[in-house]
């Protein structure tokens, strides 16, 4: 199982992440707001993570870690 | 096992820059290399004005922040003062190409041991979005409401062709962060150029293709697809000028 763990309240919504995510694990919380005003990214669907971290490596505020094999 | 996680060089304060701007990536990339040469102790960075102008704020190691366009300045005199330290300037466009340029050309021309990194995107971000001297022909800014006049405001400075006409610099290259693999290749880049300045070679620049969401009028997806199209046409990628790899051919 890999894990994403993500630092929601730096998150700026920007989708970049949601965009290259070759699994569609990741997309925009819709119904939340987080401390800046944005609607930050989360995992819809764990399960599906490759653990290519390359959400994380496209995120310009460096808010995704990428755990493997948890 | 962690396959990624924040780089120790970059700080916790969460960045400034709006939403999708590629100025996070660069940060991150730079302190990633920083990491990975394991030289955070002895790194001075020169932070320029412009958007990031807070610069300071968001790495690890020691930081001054130049006046405007001076940094290449700055760095040449932190670098000769103490040689043993490892000096990076990260400039925009409207701080290397536009009031800095006299610095550029004369520290490149000079090829000071320093490392510079250059975020082109082609517009003044932190001012609000005016034509800056990297605009395209034709770009709309809140100065060229018709788009960028070639016949009266002139043609987009082109800093890795124009240094590269000069003997002195060691290594120019022009790479963008558009996609994963446009990452992996910028990072590549910076560590080379900060490899080289650890190896006395001399003056490395690297030129970053960024996006500006913000001060173009598009989506964080679209100002990336905007890289693509019209900037990378106008700025070509590649390596302008490696004078070691060229040494090494001409033994061959």
């Amino acid at each position: 199982m890999n894990k994403l763990t993500f630092r929601t309240d730096n998150c700026k919504g920007c989708g970049l992440c949601v965009d290259v995510c070759p699994k569609g694990v990741l997309a925009l919380a819709e119904d939340v707001i987080n401390k800046k005003g944005h609607h930050p990214v989360t995992a819809v669907k764990p399960d599906l993570c490759i653990a290519c971290a390359f959400c994380a490596t496209m995120c310009p505020d460096c808010i995704i870690e990428v755990e493997k094999g948890v | 096992m962690v396959v990624f996680k924040k780089p120790h060089a970059l700080s916790d304060v969460p960045l400034h820059y709006c939403p999708g701007c590629t100025h996070g990536i660069v940060h991150r990339l730079v302190a990633e290399v920083i990491d990975e040469l394991g030289i955070e102790g002895k790194t001075v960075g020169i932070a320029p004005v412009g958007c990031s102008v807070m610069a300071y704020n968001y790495f690890e190691c020691d930081m001054i922040e130049a006046a405007h366009g001076r940094a290449p300045a700055v760095a040449t005199g932190v670098k000769r003062a103490n040689p043993d330290n490892i000096v990076f300037t990260y400039q925009g466009d409207g701080d290397l190409a536009s009031i800095g340029t006299a610095e550029t050309v004369h520290s490149a021309a000079r090829n000071e041991n320093i490392t510079v990194i250059f975020i082109n995107n082609a517009i003044y971000g932190m001012t609000g979005g005016q034509m800056a001297p990297t605009s395209l022909p034709g770009q709309v800014t809140q100065t060229s409401p018709y788009g960028r006049d070639v016949n009266l405001c002139g043609y987009p400075v082109k800093i890795c062709e124009m240094l590269a006409q000069l003997d002195g610099p060691e290594y120019l290259e022009r790479v963008t962060v558009n996609s994963v693999k446009q990452i992996k290749n910028a990072k590549r880049a910076i560590k080379k150029a900060f490899q080289n300045q650890i190896d006395g070679k001399g003056f490395s620049l690297v030129e970053v293709i960024s996006s500006c969401p913000t001060n173009w009028g598009m989506t964080p997806q679209a100002a990336l697809k905007w890289i693509d199209e019209k900037m990378i046409p106008y700025y070509p990628l590649g390596v302008y000028k490696d004078r070691s790899a060229e040494k090494k051919e001409a033994e061959q």
